[in-house]
């Protein structure tokens, strides 16, 4: 019973509720950083990084934080993560480090990282909140990297960098540039909702079916 | 409609109906570009009919492939697909790999109209949206212009549109610039006469001045389109081009140069016009018309491109809601204000 409470936590993250796909949050790094799939994978990385360490302070720190200053105190917890993560890049991947350049600082004001603070971490114990901590962040992981993967791949025919196609391959310029990722990002958008819309279509055909039966 | 007794018409007002339906307005606008769509065809060969063919292609299978199951029927037979693929397919470059083309009719017809809820619903206009697109994504592809094909060339095929998709066209060695490309970076003026029967380089519907304004007239006759539109564009243009020319003739094009090249025509007279996408009271017409000339000589003068006809539509396009909103006639009987 306890395991499947963690597990529900962590899956409802990744798919029902995933962050971007069914909560729209964090766009900013989401269409600034995903022009490659390897960006997009230290943009998520990064993110993991801190909404993991901070839901887990914060949650730890749930009953000693003020309620009239809770705010400004995720956002030191967060903030202090984003520091550490900032340097490790630098110091591991620089080059990584600067085609994401201003994007990591403002990991802070990331709404996905605060939202799961105050709707989540802060009002539930330690094990839930790492579990749903873990959850968002590989969702936003799977989001940004389909995200970036679908944009390498057109705009540049390469994967992490290694070429696809033979040198003949047109690019797909547009899918480079900013339009590219709202065209993108709106196209798996769609294919989401249409998929939720035929799911629930279909449940609803199930209900029906076997109230019909009973 | 069907065919009722007409002893006995059960019916509300109004019992006087125009015969005027979606599919008969489309089917005139078809019949206008014959002329354009021919004269392509005879300058630039089996090109034209190979990129309008994939441009239509691409345009239909979207309108299929998105449209619900019952009214897919309709949606197909409103030839409303047809022609944005035609419009689209007169405004590429002949030697374009057809694969884009296709791509560029599909999204077209997905991002530009389906996706907004169908016919009548979306923003801007589709086929200019897929140039966009087309323009965004594919830059030296749809920026690289051929000439047109020599005597008995018909045959010709550019080698350009056999690329396999995904993949580039081979450089063509035989390249030339359009009439406003050679005007903007090379301050060479083309002949008028060449301008007006199409004997320069360009895209597919572009170079045949008269053919055009031809079409446009039938439309008029039929009176399927507004006159207000082209004819304020086309004026906004002469004497925008006239008041320039009195600072400096030789710097700037002459009105008859700017009205009869590039595609300033093709768009004044079928692009900016599509009912859906224009303003619908009279003052809002002239507001649109004179705002897609003036910025349409704001980008060939002073813009980065040798061409603005698309942008300056596509962005009186974004213009039109707020335009219909403040040039509402007052309702008559009620007080001054129009709110």
């Amino acid at each position: 019973m306890k395991k499947n409470e963690s597990y529900e936590e962590f899956i409802k993250g990744v798919w029902r509720d995933n962050p971007v796909f069914a909560q729209v949050l964090g766009m900013c790094p989401m269409l600034a950083v995903t022009n490659s799939a390897i960006n997009a994978v230290a943009m998520g990385m990064a993110t993991f990084f801190v909404l993991v360490g901070s839901s887990f302070l914060v949650s730890s720190f749930r009953n000693w934080i003020p309620k009239q200053v809770r705010i400004s105190c995720f956002i030191i917890i967060i903030a202090t993560f984003v520091t550490i993560a900032d340097y490790t890049l630098l110091a591991l991947v620089p080059k990584v480090h600067k085609e994401l350049g201003a994007f990591i600082p403002l990991i802070v004001a990331n709404c996905l990282i605060l939202g799961r603070q105050e709707a989540f971490a802060s009002r539930y114990p330690t094990r839930l909140a790492v579990m749903d901590a873990i959850g968002m962040a590989v969702g936003f992981l799977i989001a940004l990297l389909s995200l970036g993967a679908v944009r390498e791949i057109l705009g540049d025919g390469a994967l992490f960098g290694v070429k696809l196609f033979s040198v003949n391959f047109e690019p797909w310029v547009i899918m480079i540039l900013p339009p590219g990722g709202f065209l993108t990002l709106g196209v798996i958008l769609l294919f989401f909702n249409w998929f939720k819309f035929k799911k629930d279509e279909f449940l609803d055909d199930v209900a029906e079916a076997e109230r019909r039966g009973s | 409609m069907k065919k009722r007794d007409p002893d006995l018409l059960l019916a509300h007002a109004p019992l006087l109906r125009q015969g005027m339906t979606t599919p008969s307005v489309m089917r005139d606008v078809l019949i206008a570009l014959a002329p354009a769509t021919a004269a392509s065809m005879w300058f630039f060969g089996l090109s034209a009919i190979l990129v309008l063919g994939a441009c239509i292609g691409g345009a239909v299978a979207a309108e299929w492939l998105f449209a619900d199951k019952q009214a897919r029927g309709d949606s197909l037979r409103d030839a409303s697909g047809i022609l944005t693929g035609l419009l689209l397919g007169l405004t590429l470059p002949p030697g374009l790999p057809l694969w884009m083309a296709f791509l560029g009719g599909f999204v077209g017809i997905a991002l530009g109209k389906v996706i907004w809820g169908g016919l009548g619903h979306n923003l801007f206009n589709p086929a200019l949206l897929g140039r966009a697109f087309l323009l965004a994504t594919f830059p030296i592809a749809m920026t690289t212009w051929v000439p047109a094909v020599g005597d008995g060339g018909f045959l010709q095929i550019y080698p350009g549109n056999l690329a396999l998709p995904f993949m580039q066209a081979q450089v063509d060695a035989m390249s030339a610039a359009t009439p406003l490309g050679l005007m903007k970076f090379e301050q060479e003026v083309t002949p008028l006469a060449n301008l007006m029967f199409g004997k320069t380089t360009g895209s597919l519907g572009e170079t045949s001045g008269l053919l055009l304004l031809l079409g446009g007239v039938y439309l008029w006759l039929r009176r399927d389109l507004d006159w207000r539109i082209p004819v304020s564009i086309l004026l906004t243009v002469v004497v925008f081009s006239a008041v320039l020319g009195l600072f400096d003739a030789e710097r700037f094009p002459t009105p008859l140069f700017s009205v009869f090249s590039g595609g300033l025509l093709l768009g004044a007279i079928y692009m900016a016009t599509d009912p859906v996408t224009s303003p619908v009271t009279p003052k809002g017409t002239w507001i649109f018309g004179i705002g897609t000339g003036v910025l349409v000589m704001l980008i060939r003068v002073f813009g980065g491109l040798p061409e603005g006809v698309m942008y300056a539509i596509l962005l009186m396009n974004a213009a039109t809601p707020l335009i219909d909103r403040y040039t509402q006639p007052r309702v008559f009987g009620r007080g001054g204000d129009t709110k």
